[in-house]
Order: C-alpha cells, then sequence, then structure tokens
C-alpha cells in the first residue's frame, strides 16, 4: 500500500502543476494585471504612474509565462507563473494581494467551515441512510412510492430555495434561531445549527434515492436470502447484513468528499455570514485577488487528489477482496 | 458537597430562564449586550484599506471616519454643507502669494497659497502598543526582540499600552505619507499637481527605499518637504501651487488626518505584517472610537476611546431640525454610544429580516422591500406603509450629491463632434430617453431627473423654471415636461435621419451602447434601453461587458454611448464641473472626462469658475457653463439618486449627510426601549414544531404499523 500511496503522490504532482497552469490562464484571460492594480487602487483618480508602481511592487510587472529577456533558467523563474504558482508546491501560499498571511487566514477560517460542514456531513449520511433503509424496507408499497416522490421532488429543489426558504421559517417566522451570523466556540451552536439542518434536508433527495438503489442492489443476493432463511428478522437483515455489504459504494461517495469538509460552501456561508473558506474563496474571486485564488484552487485540487487516494484505500480496508496495486 | 452541585445546577437554571427571558432566541448578540449602549450596523463589503493615506471609498470611511480626526469636518445639521474645525482652532482661509513669496491682495494672481493650521493643545491618541512605555521611559514593543512575535497574530496580543498628546508634527508626517510610493495613495497624482515639493519628495523617498527592505521603517521626519512645514508643537502650513479654493474640503477627508510616527515605526517592524499585524489593520487615531475587533470576515467593532476630547453636539442646525428633534441633545458632550458593533452580511434578504426583527438600527431599503415599506403619495412624496408606522419607524430621504448620466464619446464619429448634425442627435436621443420612466421603474421613484451636471445642495444648483434644460425639457403648469417624440423625430430628421434611417445611404442607423451587465436585472434595464432607441427607429446593439473590459474600452475611447456615475468628494460644483473639462479628457490624460468632451468657451469658463467663491458672479459663469453643457448635451443628463434609510424607533440625532463621514459620534439610541421591542416582536413560535410533529407522526404510524404487521407474520 506505500508504494501504491507513493506512486499516487507522484501522479497528483502534474495534475496539480496543470490544474495551477489553467487557473493561471483562466484568471489572467479575464483580470489583466492592470485591472487587479485599478481595483485594488480604487477607480478614482488613479493614475498610471500607480498602476505601475502596483504591478512592480506585487511582482505583477514580469512577463507571465516566459521571460525572453532573462537568461538560461531565469526565462522561466522570472515570471508572474513561477513567481506566484510554484511555491503553493511547499505549501508557501505566501501573500493576498492585500497583504495578508494567506496560510493563517486559511487556518483561521477553516474552523467556521468545519462546524458546519462536519455535523452536516455525519448527520447526513445517518439521515441519509436511515431514510434508504425505510423505503427498502417498505419496498414496493405506498410507503416507498410516497418516499420516492418526495425525494425526486427535494432533489429537484435549489439549494438556495432551502436557505431563503428555512431562514424564512426558522428564522423568520417562528424565531427560533438567528437567520444568519456566526460567533466562535460554544456560541457557534446557535448560529449553526439551522444551516446544518437546511444542509442536512437538501442532501436527502439525491444521497437518499442513491443509498436506496444501492440497497435495493444488495437486497436481491443470495446471502439476503439465506439470511432471512435463517429466520432473522427483516430489520436484522437490513442493519446486520445489507447495509454492511452497501457501505463500499456507499463510501466511494462520501470519502471522496470528507478532505473538501475544509473548503466549506460558497453560497451557504455567504447566505449565512458564516466566516469560513467558502466565503474566503468568493470573496477572493470578486476582489481579482489572484494570490488567494490559486492558493484556494490548488487546495481544492489537492484535497481532491487526497480524497481520491482514501476512496481506493478504504475500499481495500472494507472488501478484502480488492487489492491496491 | 451535594449542596454545593444542587447550589450550581440552580444557579445554572436561574441563570438560563432569565437568559431567557432576557434575550430572544433568534437574538444574533451575546446576551450580556441586551441593554448596551450599543449601535449595531451590518456592512456589506469588507474594507480593503483602514490606512488612512489609501482609503477612499464609503466602506472604508465608515470606520475610518470616526477614529482618524482632520483637522476640518462638516457641521452635522447645517445645509448647505458647511466646514467648521474638528481638531483645528479654526477653519483657516489661505493666505496668497506671489512668486516670489510676498503676500498679496485676495483677488490678485497668486503663486501660492498657503494654509496655516493651528490645532488644539491636549488632544490625545486612542491606546496603543505603539505608544506603550516600560518605567524608565523606554518604547516597550520597540524594537521587537527576535522571537517577541511568536504566537502573536492580533494587536490585542499585546498587552501593553501608552498615549500622547496629539502635535502638528502628526499632521506633517500624515501628509509625507500621502507621497509615499509604496502607499500608492490615491489622492498622490491630484495633489502632486497643488503640493509644493510634493514631487521631489516622492522621489527622494522612491530613492531612499531602494536601499531599505520591502516594508522597512523610513523615518519620514528625516526628509523635509518643502511645501508642508510643522511651524510649532500646534501648527503648521501647507503650501500649494496657485489658487485651489477646494483644497480645503480635502482637510476634512482621512487623508489629512494625523499619524503618529511612532505607530509607523511600530507595525513596520520585521515580522509585523507576515503576522498580518499591519498599520492598515489596526488604526491609530485620537477620534471619538477606537477599532478593538478587526475581523472583517464576520465582525468589526468600535468602541469609546477613553482619552477622546471634549467635543459637543451642534447647538444649532437647520430648518426644520428642532421640530424634528434634531437639537434635543444640543451642546451635550459625544459621543453618546459606547459601541458600535459591524456585522459581516452579505446578501440583502438576512438584512432586511434582522432589521424587522430589531437586530439592526438601520436600513436601506431594496427595491424588492419597497412595497413593504413605502407608499408614494399624490404629490410624489413618499410615506411610510402602515406596518412601518405602527413599528414607529422614520424615514429619512434625500438626494444625493451624484449624478447617474448616459455620456456619448465626442471623439466618435457618428455620436461625437459640436456639428450642428451631432448636437440634433444626441438632443433627439436625449428626449427619447425616458428618464423619468427609468426612475419609476427601476429606481422605485427614488431619484431626481437631472437637467445638468450640478445636482441639488451643490452651489450652482438652479430650481425651477430656471434651471430646467432647454433642449430637453419644457416648463408648463409648474412643472418641467419633457418634450415630445414628434420633437425628437424632427431632431432626428435634421440631424440626417429621418425616421432613423440615414437620408444620404437610406440605411437604418445602428449605434452601440456599452454597460456593464452580468445580471438578470441587467437584462431587462438593457431590453428597456433598446425600447427608448426604437421610439426613434435607431437599432441599439448592446454591448454588455464585465467591470474591466468596460473601464478599458472606455479608457481607450471604444464607447459609443455608455452609462456612467458620479459621487462628489466634496461639495462644491467643480467637483461636477471637472468631468466635462477638456484638459481633464480620459482619453487624452486619463482623466474623469469620460465624454472627452471639449469647449474651449467652457473650458475657459471652468478655470475662472473653480478658484472662485461661492458668490453671485460665481453662480452666474456657472450657469453659463451648464448652459453650454445642455446645448452640446455630451450626456444625456440621467437622474440625480435619492437614498432612503429606515431608522429604528430607539435611533435619534440621524440626519443623512453625504459629505460627513464621522457621524457616529452624533448618534444616541434608547437600549431600553430596543431590548423591550425586541423582546415584543421576536417571542418564539412553537405550535408549528408540534404540528409537524403530528404530520411525521401520521406519515410514520402507517408506516410501524405495518413493521409489526410483518414481524408478526409467521413465516410460510
Amino acid at each position: 500500500m506505500i508504494r501504491y500511496i507513493i506512486r499516487r503522490a507522484l501522479y497528483a504532482i502534474p495534475i496539480l502543476f496543470g490544474v495551477n497552469l489553467l487557473t493561471f490562464v483562466l484568471f489572467f484571460v479575464v483580470n489583466s494585471p492592470n485591472d487587479m492594480a485599478r481595483f485594488h487602487l480604487g477607480f478614482k483618480r488613479v493614475t498610471p504612474q500607480a498602476i505601475v508602481q502596483w504591478k512592480h511592487d506585487h511582482g505583477y510587472d514580469k512577463p507571465m509565462l516566459f521571460n525572453d529577456r532573462a537568461k538560461g533558467v531565469q526565462k522561466i523563474t522570472q515570471t508572474v507563473f513561477f513567481q506566484r504558482s510554484m511555491k503553493l508546491f511547499v505549501f508557501d501560499f505566501g501573500r493576498s494581494d492585500e497583504g495578508r498571511d494567506i496560510g493563517y487566514d486559511i487556518r483561521q477560517r477553516m474552523w467556521p467551515s468545519l462546524a458546519i460542514a462536519l455535523p452536516t456531513f455525519v448527520i447526513g449520511i445517518l439521515v441519509n441512510i436511515t431514510t434508504a433503509l425505510f423505503l427498502v424496507f417498505f419496498r414496493s408499497t405506498y410507503l416507498d412510492w410516497l418516499g420516492r416522490l418526495a425525494l425526486v421532488a427535494m432533489m429537484s429543489v435549489s439549494s438556495l430555495f432551502y436557505i431563503i426558504g428555512g431562514q424564512y421559517l426558522f428564522g423568520k417566522t417562528l424565531r427560533l434561531v438567528p437567520i444568519s451570523g456566526y460567533a466562535p466556540g460554544l456560541h457557534a451552536f446557535k448560529f449553526v445549527v439551522l444551516p446544518v439542518v437546511i444542509g442536512v434536508i437538501s442532501g436527502i433527495g439525491a444521497s437518499g434515492r442513491l443509498y436506496r438503489a444501492f440497497f435495493l442492489e444488495e437486497i436481491e443476493k443470495d446471502y439476503v436470502r439465506t439470511a432471512r432463511a435463517k429466520g432473522l428478522s427483516e430489520m436484522s437483515v437490513l442493519f446486520r447484513h445489507v447495509l454492511k455489504n452497501a457501505m463500499i459504494p456507499i463510501l466511494t461517495s462520501v470519502v471522496v468528499v470528507v478532505p473538501s469538509l475544509f473548503l466549506g460552501s460558497l453560497i451557504m456561508e455567504s447566505f449565512f455570514g458564516i466566516p469560513g473558506l467558502g466565503a474566503y474563496t468568493l470573496d477572493a474571486i470578486n476582489a481579482q485577488d489572484f494570490a488567494t485564488v490559486r492558493a484556494m484552487v490548488f487546495l481544492g485540487s489537492l484535497f481532491y487528489i487526497v480524497g481520491l487516494a482514501l476512496t481506493d484505500i478504504t475500499y481495500m480496508l472494507v472488501d478484502p477482496r480488492i487489492r491496491l496495486k | 458537597m451535594r449542596r454545593s452541585a444542587q447550589y450550581t445546577i440552580a444557579v445554572l437554571a436561574a441563570s438560563i430562564v432569565i437568559g431567557g427571558c432576557s434575550s430572544p432566541w433568534n437574538d444574533p448578540y451575546p446576551a450580556n449586550q441586551v441593554h448596551g449602549d450599543i449601535v449595531y450596523s451590518a456592512f456589506t463589503a469588507q474594507p480593503k484599506y483602514l490606512d488612512p493615506a489609501r482609503a477612499y471609498s464609503a466602506d472604508e470611511y465608515v470606520f475610518l471616519g470616526q477614529i482618524y480626526e482632520p483637522p476640518f469636518q462638516y457641521q452635522y445639521l447645517d445645509r448647505p454643507y458647511r466646514l467648521v474645525p474638528l481638531t483645528a482652532t479654526t477653519v483657516s482661509k489661505p493666505s496668497y502669494l506671489d512668486s516670489a513669496g510676498h503676500r498679496i491682495a485676495a483677488g490678485a494672481h497668486a503663486a501660492y497659497s498657503v494654509y496655516v493650521i493651528h490645532i488644539r493643545p491636549g488632544i490625545r491618541y486612542q491606546p496603543d502598543p505603539c505608544f506603550a512605555r516600560t518605567a524608565d521611559g523606554a518604547y516597550r514593543y520597540y524594537p521587537l526582540q527576535p522571537g517577541a512575535l511568536k504566537g502573536r497574530y492580533r494587536l490585542s496580543d499585546f498587552h501593553h499600552t501608552g498615549t500622547r498628546e496629539l502635535t502638528a508634527a502628526d499632521y506633517v508626517y500624515e501628509i509625507k505619507r500621502l507621497a509615499d510610493p509604496r502607499l500608492h495613495s490615491p489622492i498622490y497624482g491630484l495633489m502632486s499637481g497643488y503640493i509644493v515639493g510634493w514631487k521631489q519628495f516622492g522621489k527622494t523617498l522612491a530613492a531612499v527605499y531602494q536601499d531599505h527592505r520591502q516594508g522597512a521603517f523610513v523615518d519620514l521626519r528625516r526628509y523635509p518637504l518643502t511645501g508642508v512645514k510643522a511651524l510649532g508643537r500646534y501648527t503648521y502650513s501647507i503650501t500649494i501651487r496657485g489658487r485651489y479654493p477646494q483644497f480645503r474640503y480635502w482637510l476634512a477627508m482621512p487623508f489629512f488626518a494625523p499619524m503618529p510616527w511612532e505607530a509607523d515605526r511600530f507595525f513596520s517592524q520585521p515580522g509585523m505584517a507576515a503576522h498580518n499585524i499591519t498599520l492598515n489593520w489596526y488604526p491609530v487615531g485620537t477620534g471619538p472610537y477606537m477599532l478593538t475587533v478587526n475581523n472583517p470576515n464576520r465582525e468589526m467593532v468600535l468602541k469609546r476611546n477613553p482619552n477622546f476630547h471634549k467635543e459637543t453636539y451642534p447647538r444649532h442646525g437647520g430648518p426644520g431640525d428642532a421640530a424634528q428633534g434634531l437639537l434635543h441633545d444640543a451642546g451635550k458632550r459625544l459621543p453618546f454610544v459606547n459601541e458600535a458593533v459591524f456585522s459581516l452580511e452579505k446578501e440583502s434578504i438576512p438584512y432586511w429580516n434582522k432589521f424587522l426583527q430589531g437586530y439592526y438600527d438601520r436600513s436601506g431599503i431594496g427595491a424588492e422591500n419597497f412595497d413593504q415599506v413605502v407608499r408614494i403619495g399624490p404629490h410624489g412624496h413618499p410615506r411610510l406603509t402602515r406596518e412601518m408606522r405602527r413599528r414607529h419607524m422614520s424615514l429619512s430621504a434625500q438626494v444625493q450629491t451624484a449624478i447617474y448620466f448616459y455620456g456619448f464619446n465626442m471623439l466618435d464619429p457618428v455620436v461625437g463632434g459640436y456639428s450642428r448634425r451631432a448636437r440634433d442627435l444626441r438632443r433627439a436621443i436625449s428626449v427619447a430617453i425616458n428618464i423619468e420612466h427609468e426612475i419609476s421603474i427601476f429606481q422605485n421613484g427614488r431619484a431626481v431627473p437631472a437637467q445638468g451636471p450640478i445636482p441639488p445642495g451643490i452651489f450652482g444648483y438652479r430650481e425651477g423654471q430656471a434651471g430646467i434644460n432647454p433642449y430637453v425639457y419644457r416648463w408648463a403648469h409648474g412643472l418641467p415636461r419633457r418634450r415630445s417624440l414628434a420633437y425628437a423625430r424632427r431632431l432626428l430628421a435634421k440631424a440626417g435621419y429621418p425616421n432613423g434611417r440615414s437620408a444620404r445611404t437610406g440605411r437604418q442607423l445602428v449605434l452601440y451602447f456599452d454597460a456593464v451587465a452580468t445580471g438578470a436585472t441587467d437584462q431587462e434595464m438593457l431590453a428597456w434601453m433598446r425600447k427608448q432607441f426604437a421610439k426613434l427607429n435607431i437599432d441599439l446593439v448592446v454591448r454588455a461587458t464585465d467591470y474591466n473590459r468596460f473601464q478599458d474600452k472606455v479608457r481607450r475611447g471604444d464607447v459609443q454611448i455608455f452609462s456612467w456615475g458620479w459621487n462628489a468628494d466634496y461639495p462644491d460644483p467643480e467637483n461636477f464641473l471637472f468631468l466635462l473639462y477638456g484638459p481633464n479628457s480620459k482619453m487624452a490624460s486619463g482623466g474623469e472626462n469620460v465624454t472627452n468632451y471639449n469647449d474651449p468657451a467652457f473650458n475657459r469658463l471652468f478655470l475662472q469658475v473653480k478658484d472662485m467663491g461661492n458668490t453671485p458672479a460665481r453662480a452666474r459663469l456657472i450657469g453659463k457653463m451648464v448652459r453650454i453643457a445642455q446645448r452640446d448635451a455630451p450626456w444625456v443628463w440621467g437622474y440625480y439618486p435619492e437614498q432612503y434609510v429606515l431608522s429604528q424607533p430607539w435611533y435619534f440625532n440621524a440626519k443623512p449627510s453625504l459629505m460627513a463621514n464621522n457621524t457616529l459620534k452624533y448618534i444616541r439610541i434608547d437600549p431600553k426601549l430596543r431590548a423591550r421591542l425586541r423582546r415584543r416582536w421576536n417571542p418564539p413560535v412553537l405550535w408549528p414544531l408540534a404540528v409537524l410533529g403530528l404530520v411525521l407522526g401520521a406519515i410514520f404510524a402507517p408506516a410501524i404499523l405495518e413493521y409489526r404487521r410483518r414481524e408478526r407474520r409467521r413465516p410460510l
């Protein structure tokens, strides 16, 4: 397995390089360094000299990808791409275009993101599995039919609707929790409860249906018939046997997102005023802050790669037949 | 032991009950703030800069205005706006010098203007670590020993603070900082044309920085700036080239607030920036408030500065101010509230709902909520709806010192130029674009159609018949009436496009409109715009783009017709008329004249008008300039936006001020009334949860029954 992990780590390098390059190209297709300078300096009374000075101070006065005026290896190193993007590979996120230490900001902001994402994730899995098992238990009855109808309806609704509707119902009309806001520590509870509830409810539709399909696939297999023949109750069959075997596909769909939980949710954090990494990324895009955008995209890609590797490893752990080569 | 455990449980239970009673469940603030003398507000965009040398936007001035104190300020209640001293003893008038440095009469040609400013003794800075000293008088936090920054990422991690008296040298120091090339002050370019020795000073600093590490402290006191000098402990002078009467308004902006050199030195120490401890993040001022929490991702908190000098609420105001209760606190010591909490609220829906629950003290009115709040009466006057009146809300409405307009690129071969043909074409379009409809549809009636570049409240604005733009409006029944479409079509025909077709080629006239448009509402606006041109049978091609591209196109002159706006820096007509001054052309000089309008008579008059005081002669000349601009129609004059603000019944002394940004100190609140109303407005509603439980029970009961039936069933 060690060899497998090393190989995956080596594969990750060209992928991350490609993601970096793509982010760089896409960002600078939309925003030129002049645009960035104007944005940061403000739009009123900005002089051309100030723009030149800003670009110089922030290292955006160099050629983008290839410096034909430099010599030797400096043709590559003395470029905006190399200077701004390659340090990410040693986890040096550097400073944002506003001058803030990005690493520190990420460390500070991942906790509010986790405060929402982690409970949403854990409770969401439990609720989705329970819902799916419930429907499987009553398969081919009116309860199953009604349940499926409800799940399809729930997955057809935009997540924005859940957020606004949840704020309206629980925050504004019932006045049970604050509509938005955040506080650190234990005080966070009353602020995160609504986003978590909304996050869980909005996820039931799609995941509940998916897990139901996984369970149904298992329920017709021989070992289930054998378990029933032994006289086990249907609940025991479902929870002891079907659930265990259906966990493999569930794990593959779940473990991949675990590392990304740090990165938060763009819309949820924005509507609830949660100072997490989702809002951080969105703010950086709006502020044309390339330094922060590339750091967050890099982290996102890295976590995704780690998630995929973890999925493979988990696969092997839960199914002894699988061997990683 | 058992007794103490019981006692603890009893105390905990009591505190929960009491806490529950004193603060509603949905209260987003800590329970101990319920009766606090605190203003609650929100910010939608994070302030980028809190360094007074760099900040230049309303999002930043909301905070900086309360912390830093320039020598002058705007009188809070008087309209038109009037400068009064803040830290200065008087609003000093400049003395004028000839090129040899001799004092000359006020009316003569001046080579230099000298402002001598005396500040009041005894003003002290807020407590700050940069002033902290040890028992032997040395600076406690300078120089920092290696490793001293370990674990320190916030200013509050430096536990000792100090203060000192404000001196004239601090003002001089800040003006020098404005010329610092590392700071990119937005007024560096503008001031280099005025402050004597400024450019040379900037070059000197640039040379000095080449020998220093990035961000290193350079003691600006060591480098003289010819035009700015401290003449004593409490007096300094600023010498500017020629006459620039508007300069006094700049002296009421945070750019010209004092900066203690100790702060610059403290924050420039090695490692401070890497730990996010910068002067841009932690302001150091003499104002009524100091920033104690700076977390722009969540919350920013201003607390009363314990060292704030004596200042009192104005004793005089404008007409109607006394009736509105705005003089109730006349002569009382400022500030009134102890704290202001600003929460980040990016989306308008949560903001509005929290305002209705009483968790914000003031709010603007979004288009989606307008009908819920305001009814426009038969004479166009806004009135609160019954629901808002029942809540005792108050509404303030004020026309802003700003203008939104549609510009014609005067260098464009079709719509630009100064020929009769081009003027007629622009005037025809000006008549066809129905600004009144635009205001009604897109602004909920919250704007005044513009007749020229100068908005109400600015010297030179003319009301009534004398002020209308005769090329677009006529005066009838005591009101300006937009000229008819038939009139516009006649103008279009005179311009060589009868019925929108070229008289020469017979082809339909096609024009191009550039705008920033990224959202759904923008598309509605653009569709409306097409319809306005279609009334003249002109085919309008819309080139919607993002902000960067749009700015770039305007800079390059690659536009024909476009939308633009301007918000005044200071209440002087020069700040609007310069938008049409030829040498300020965007294409030629990168200035703010975005239409590249260039009329020699207008330019000549501008040079005369800009240096004059607000006299009848100046008003006459401004009238002439406005008439020239109306004749040439480089802009479709658009509208002056109106600002509507709702205040809660516990919020007092609120008078909209579009110039002053240090208004928090005048605000008074009634925290007891607020706490009472919040409780009344926010009782938790629990019965729907019981109903939800019943519904779920009704769904699951048959499931449970079915489950039991199945489990009891005998195997076959």
